[in-house]
């Protein structure tokens, strides 16, 4: 049965520390935005007391759209979650969700409006905020992605932000003339860190798939490895939680008129497992031809199982799954509207 | 004052489509709906206080977004989900 029915639910995610408590991301069309929590798995949901929201008076007029992102807090912080919003803004909670204040060292930061440039330069349903990562080694140490803005790392908790985005293309934008790159205005689209391994970062771009192992501050193009007919563009990536050097990505069709479906209409996840030297075509199972769906950021999920699941949401309402780590792939649903979401969690 | 509730928001005030608040002012009615329906007002009014984009707010049959804006008691608050948001 629907919950929600009638709203947008851009993330939901269960608090992998209590495995109880889920947060759902909603925006409704008239009311705006807000987050919703239930604390019984998903069968109560209580809406926040204080959502995510802007400081009253902000020198740039910004107010949330929607809320595009939740990440829980670090295990040793409980209660502790991070929220994206577009326009892109960073929010946290202390209280499980409850209640959330805006994190000043970003939202606030001198540079914040530099790194998000104009309107001209956000996704087209508003620049968004995502891909909120702690450091399962240290709670201080955050990153985080915005469409558009590049991605940027924090040491301190979120006093203070560095962007992170050497050797990402910038396709949109015209080269520098004395050859040097651009420091931030990227467009990272969805960018992951590996559990196991967290020194592993895997970022899907609008203009390519990348790797980076810190400390290193260089991204590796490992999407030039990519069949050249597909090419390297998609939404979102995940990664083996028990292997860092394998990971799957849904290509989309990033020439022309960017119409953002599987190139060829041929839907298939591309793996590695070699850390992107190569790649090998999944598609076993999925339509062969005329399948013109796409699979979003968030709707694009790996369970822990050995062997690992995947999951993935379409635009045109599917749920598929493959149990063999994308050797094959079948429907588990039909017949819902687009598919914002699809996570992975774990109950109690 | 009585303020009709668009179906929208009336998982807020229990089912109901109308009720009742008090103020002097549009921003004032809105505060008292809020202490009465905790979470109402901001599924109205955004957090640099405005009306939201797909909400319409009539005093009577005038249209309101100023939140300064002076009320008289007889007048109805009459909160409307746009046509624009769907």
């Amino acid at each position: 049965m629907p919950v929600f029915l009638g709203q947008q639910v851009h993330h939901v995610v269960l608090d992998p520390r209590d495995r109880r408590t889920l947060l759902a991301a909603s925006r409704q069309w008239h009311l705006g935005p807000t987050v919703f929590r239930s604390d019984d798995g998903g069968a109560t949901f209580k809406e926040a007391k204080v959502p995510p929201a802007f400081v009253k008076g902000d020198p740039r007029g910004r107010a949330v759209d929607h809320v595009f992102w939740l990440t829980p807090g670090h295990p040793s912080e409980p209660g502790v979650w991070y929220a994206g919003s577009s326009p892109q803004g960073l929010f946290r909670s202390e209280d499980g969700g409850q209640s959330w204040e805006p994190v000043s060292g970003f939202n606030d930061h001198p540079e914040q409006h530099k790194w998000v440039g104009s309107d001209k330069d956000q996704t087209p349903d508003g620049g968004k905020l995502h891909s909120i990562l702690v450091d399962p080694r240290d709670p201080a140490h955050l990153y985080l992605s915005m469409s558009g803005g590049g991605t940027f790392e924090s040491t301190d908790r979120g006093a203070d932000w560095k962007p992170l985005n050497s050797g990402v293309a910038m396709d949109f934008a015209p080269p520098k003339e004395d050859g040097s790159e651009y420091p931030y205005g990227h467009d990272p689209h969805c960018m992951i860190q590996h559990p196991a391994n967290p020194d592993r970062l895997y970022q899907q771009n609008h203009c390519g798939i990348y790797r980076m192992d810190r400390p290193e501050g260089r991204w590796i193009r490992i999407g030039k490895n990519m069949p050249a007919e597909v090419g390297d563009i998609g939404f979102g990536i995940v990664s083996n939680p028990r292997n860092p050097d394998c990971a799957w990505v849904f290509p989309m069709d990033g020439t022309g008129d960017w119409s953002r479906t599987p190139p060829s209409g041929r839907p298939a996840l591309f793996r590695t497992r070699d850390a992107g030297a190569s790649w090998q075509r999944c598609d076993v199972g999925f339509p062969k031809e005329n399948a013109w769906w796409t699979v979003k950021r968030q709707a694009l999920a790996a369970d822990s199982g050995s062997p690992m699941g995947l999951y993935l949401g379409t635009t045109s309402g599917e749920v598929w799954s493959s149990q063999d780590e994308g050797d094959s792939f079948s429907c588990l649903f039909r017949h819902l509207p687009q598919i914002h979401a699809v996570t992975v969690g774990e109950p109690a | 004052m009585r303020v009709f509730v668009p179906s929208q928001l009336r998982s807020y005030t229990g089912g109901r489509s109308e009720v009742e608040a008090e103020g002097a002012t549009l921003g004032a009615v809105l505060d008292d709906l809020d202490r009465q329906f905790p979470g109402f007002r901001f599924r109205v009014i955004d957090e640099q206080d405005r009306v939201r984009r797909h909400i319409l707010l009539f005093v009577g049959e005038e249209r309101e977004e100023r939140l300064l804006a002076p009320i008289s008691a007889g007048a109805g608050l009459f909160i409307v989900g746009a046509l624009s948001g769907g």
